[in-house]
């Protein structure tokens, strides 16, 4: 494929993600806000994959080697704390309280 | 593996992520969309890790652990009332990250100049000075709400000048590499202007406008990630951060809507830099009352008898770690038969929907929470609306008074309530420094103090009753 159709391809796709991205976030009540902030937090840790591109190079002189390597350990922590604030703030949000201390 | 297989897997990870969006539509699903996304998301993470260009697994390996064990225990520890800078933080290493891999793309494929297309050029650019903005932009963001810097704005002469200049300089940097003049200094240069933009661009701005910018920061990040999927011509990167782009700008939107002011106003508006001019709220002028102060028995028994209790929580609430305090007064009423709601402002706090989640923390089960339109038809049946920790929020003058700085901003009606009580720590105007003649109103009483203390003296007092 050319490098012009691919360009085209892309732009294609990041148009058709607008508008996906606000017809999901639309739904979204405001009451899971914070998590919703935190989450595309944690999805946006796909830079990760760029990271890990960048550091897995074969040739590569030293500057490339120290930036790749800061930008996984970035991206990394990115990508885990993300998820893991988001799964505690989730776990909390509960119909009834089944467990919590009683006055 | 080869290129297809690579990119069908990368789709499913596409899929994990839109599901883990949708899922959010509902508190009773949110978590699990959540779990469907870090599994996605690890599958990208071993596709990546089986491409036949990446050969170095010792040193992804080594980063990988050394970050993973610092947001892993970072997030662990963190409290619900630090969430905000915690968010702030994971956002501005993610835009880090975007940027330093433009630095390493251009330093790896610059030697030969001319190689680059400039489309590629131009993606390396954008995700260089987005990334760098968002990067510097939140650590000074996550400085704020930790308070290692003041809160309010930091003002200087000529600061819009200073930052459109820098802006300019950083934009033309950008459009010079991109158009051919692939220099190593001018990227050095032009990620460092970039971070520098990023922290002027956030130092006036106040706390309380912190919802908008982390919500907007949170949306470069997405963008930038965006622009790193073109530069290494990657679909996964570019779907999911322009969901995140996407998703970021809406919420903005939404929160300027929420405080009826414009995006700009909110960026660059250093809103509440001014000191107060009047000395003390009584000598307001405009509204002839008096502040009326009440013991917390009086209180205790206004609460205790009344039918229905309304919570209006604020970033005093935040502050003073008091939501498990609030949470047990309530049960405590609810005990005694007094039908008890919350009402949420969406600007409350420091972080979109800040009070949700500390209130669901506490365990205050979530139809309890009101949103601010449902809130406002049940104040007029309200007997005691009980204010903790908020402030403008409440503020009638952006209801009634033209001049206000904060006038035609949807509010909570608690003056509608039949009594109104704010837990106050003192006399201070709020953030903003705007007077709220909420006080001042006959309806309105004042218990002064430590929101976690008064509740607590609160809870005390309706036991004994």
């Amino acid at each position: 494929m050319s490098h012009g159709l691919l360009l085209t391809f892309e732009i294609t796709i990041l148009v058709l993600a607008i508008f996906l991205g606000f017809e999901v976030i639309s739904k979204v009540p405001t009451l899971l806000h914070t998590p919703l902030m935190s989450g595309t937090n944690a999805i946006h840790g796909i830079v990760i994959v760029g990271a890990m591109l960048v550091a897995g190079l074969d040739h590569k002189d030293t500057l490339t080697s120290i930036v790749g390597l800061i930008a996984v350990v970035l991206a990394s922590a990115n990508v885990v704390g993300g998820f893991v604030v988001t799964d505690r703030m989730l776990e909390m949000f509960k119909k009834r309280e089944s467990s919590g201390p009683k006055p | 593996m080869s290129r297809e297989v690579t990119n069908l897997l990368y789709l499913i990870t596409i899929v994990t992520f839109i599901l883990a969006l949708r899922f959010l539509s509902h508190p009773a699903t949110a978590r699990r969309g959540n779990q469907i996304g870090a599994v996605g998301m690890l599958l990208a993470i071993v596709v990546t890790f089986l491409q036949n260009e990446v050969v170095s697994y010792w040193e992804i390996a080594v980063g990988m652990v050394i970050g993973g064990a610092f947001g892993a225990v970072a997030a662990r520890r963190v409290r619900m009332t630090a969430m905000p800078q915690m968010v702030a933080l994971f956002n501005g290493v993610g835009g880090g990250a975007a940027a330093l891999i433009s630095l390493a793309e251009f330093h790896n494929r610059a030697p030969n100049p001319g190689t680059l297309k400039t489309d590629i050029s131009a993606s390396i650019m954008l995700s260089a000075i987005i990334g760098s903005i968002s990067f510097a932009g939140s650590m000074v963001a996550f400085a704020k709400l930790q308070e290692l810097i003041r809160g309010r704005p930091i003002v200087y002469p000529m600061q819009q000048v200073v930052n459109a200049l820098l802006f300019a300089g950083v934009l033309a940097a950008g459009i010079a590499i991109a158009a051919g003049a692939e220099r190593q200094w001018l990227i050095w240069a032009l990620l460092g202007g970039a971070a520098l933009f990023g922290v002027l661009f956030v130092l006036p701005i106040g706390g309380a406008d912190m919802p908008v910018v982390i919500s907007l920061l949170n949306a470069f990040t997405g963008l930038a990630a965006a622009a790193t999927g073109f530069e290494l011509e990657n679909n996964v990167l570019i779907v999911s951060g322009m969901l995140v782009g996407a998703s970021g700008t809406l919420l903005t939107i939404l929160m300027g809507r929420a405080m009826n002011r414009s995006i700009a106003n909110v960026l660059f508006g250093a809103f509440g830099q001014l000191a107060p001019t009047a000395p003390g709220l009584a000598g307001a002028g405009a509204t002839d009352g008096q502040v009326r102060s009440a013991s917390a028995e009086d209180v205790a028994m206004m609460l205790a008898y009344a039918q229905k209790v309304v919570f209006v929580p604020g970033y005093g609430m935040a502050v003073a770690q008091a939501q498990h305090d609030v949470h047990s007064l309530a049960s405590l009423l609810e005990s005694r038969g007094v039908e008890v709601s919350y009402a949420i402002h969406p600007v409350a706090g420091r972080m979109p929907g800040h009070m949700n989640v500390l209130l669901a923390e506490a365990n205050v089960p979530y139809p309890q929470l009101k949103e601010m339109d449902e809130a406002n038809a049940e104040f007029s049946r309200t007997d005691v609306a009980l204010v903790i920790g908020a402030n403008d929020v409440v503020n009638p003058d952006a209801r009634n008074n033209p001049s206000s700085p904060i006038y035609g901003m949807p509010i909570l009606n608690v003056d509608q309530a039949q009594q109104v009580v704010v837990l106050k720590r003192s006399m201070n105007p709020g953030f903003a420094g705007i007077d709220n003649p909420l006080f001042l109103n006959p309806k309105t009483v004042m218990l002064f103090g430590d929101a976690k203390e008064s509740v607590d003296k609160l809870t005390a007092d309706v036991k004994h009753l």
